[in-house]
């Protein structure tokens, strides 16, 4: 593993991306403009957000609707 | 009034409806991704429903965390699909108007910085480069005599703090040297923050989490670039794109 392949074989080209690497971009980067409508993400845990992101990706897409996440700590998962 | 909002994603100046043809069904929301268009430039638009977006504050709570990564897969899986064929300026997550007359006046208000972004954009790509400390690799874990005292304790648990904060120094100064290099090839260069270890899910500290606006064709360059870094006993160095240019897109540089 060099971890150097870039994830894609063509240019903008479907690929697995790591949503923690979306949200850098979505959430430091873009256009930013004032809506007509403003979602405040000022109360959102990043670390929680991945957390969901992992346990969605990994749950069955018929099994329980909310799985539980781990409490209030963020674990690392290595 | 109509129960729909308008949600932006992107805006260009050359899209045709089959730009979309490939985004049936995608995008957040129930409606189909289309264009609105003012004034010699398009939105990237669908419609999503006004209760869901209306007086929401997200909170830390699963649902709404949930709700955060569904939306910004969706909206990344629309603006990466265009993105692939043509220009855009990517829009920040959830910019959501009343009704497609306010996103026309939008364009029609900010078409000088739309199309300073775009030029800015035109040719090129965003890559990521991250850069993370490999796990066990300060070289410092031989285990040590059992301490006697308290104070050997201390001692030992100190130096091994000061070792740690060492190899974290290294790795930082190493990291500048691979920013430095992609710089060289780049047009314009922006740093994230480094990704905490919880949201990695893995064990590496990361040191660097670089942005690079590149010229498509110097793309290949890259990987030269980074080859040297490659079997670095202590460093992992990983690449990430091509991006569109998310963290390029700001009006605020458009000048």
């Amino acid at each position: 593993m060099t971890g150097l392949e870039p994830r894609s074989t063509s240019l903008f080209g479907d690929r697995e991306v790591a949503l923690v690497d979306i949200l850098d971009r979505l959430l430091a980067g873009g256009v930013v403009l004032t809506g007509d409508i403003t979602i405040s993400l000022a109360g959102v845990d990043l670390v929680r957000v991945s957390l969901r992101a992992l346990v969605t990706s990994i749950a069955p897409a018929d099994g329980p609707a909310t799985p539980e996440l781990p409490g209030e700590e963020p674990h690392a998962l290595g | 009034m109509s129960d729909a909002l308008s949600y932006v994603y992107a805006v260009g100046r050359d899209l045709v409806a089959d730009d979309l043809a490939e985004l049936t069904g995608a995008g957040v929301g129930e409606g189909d991704p289309r264009l609105v268009d003012a004034g010699g430039l398009q939105a990237v638009v669908s419609d999503v429903p006004r209760d869901e977006f209306e007086a929401r504050a997200l909170d830390d709570k699963l649902e709404d965390l949930g709700w955060l990564a569904a939306t910004a897969r969706a909206h990344h899986h629309v603006v990466d699909a265009v993105g692939g064929r043509r220009t855009i300026a990517p829009l920040s997550l959830a910019t959501v108007y009343y009704d497609d007359d306010r996103v026309r006046e939008l364009l029609g208000e900010g078409a000088a910085a739309f199309t300073a972004v775009l030029d800015r954009l035109d040719g090129r790509a965003e890559w990521g480069v991250k850069v993370s400390i490999r796990a066990g690799g300060s070289g410092s874990e031989a285990p040590a005599e059992r301490p006697r005292t308290g104070a050997e304790y201390l001692r030992s648990r100190r130096q091994a703090l000061r070792e740690g904060d060492q190899a974290v120094s290294r790795a930082e100064a190493e990291a500048e040297e691979v920013d430095a290099a992609v710089r060289a090839l780049a047009v314009d260069a922006r740093r994230h923050r480094p990704q905490e270890r919880s949201l990695t899910g893995r064990p590496e500290r990361m040191v660097l989490n670089g942005a690079y606006l590149v010229d498509v064709g110097a793309a290949e360059e890259l990987t030269g670039i980074l080859a040297p870094w490659l079997d670095h006993p202590t460093l992992r160095v990983e690449l990430t794109g091509p991006w569109v240019p998310y963290s390029f897109a700001g009006l605020e540089g458009a000048s």
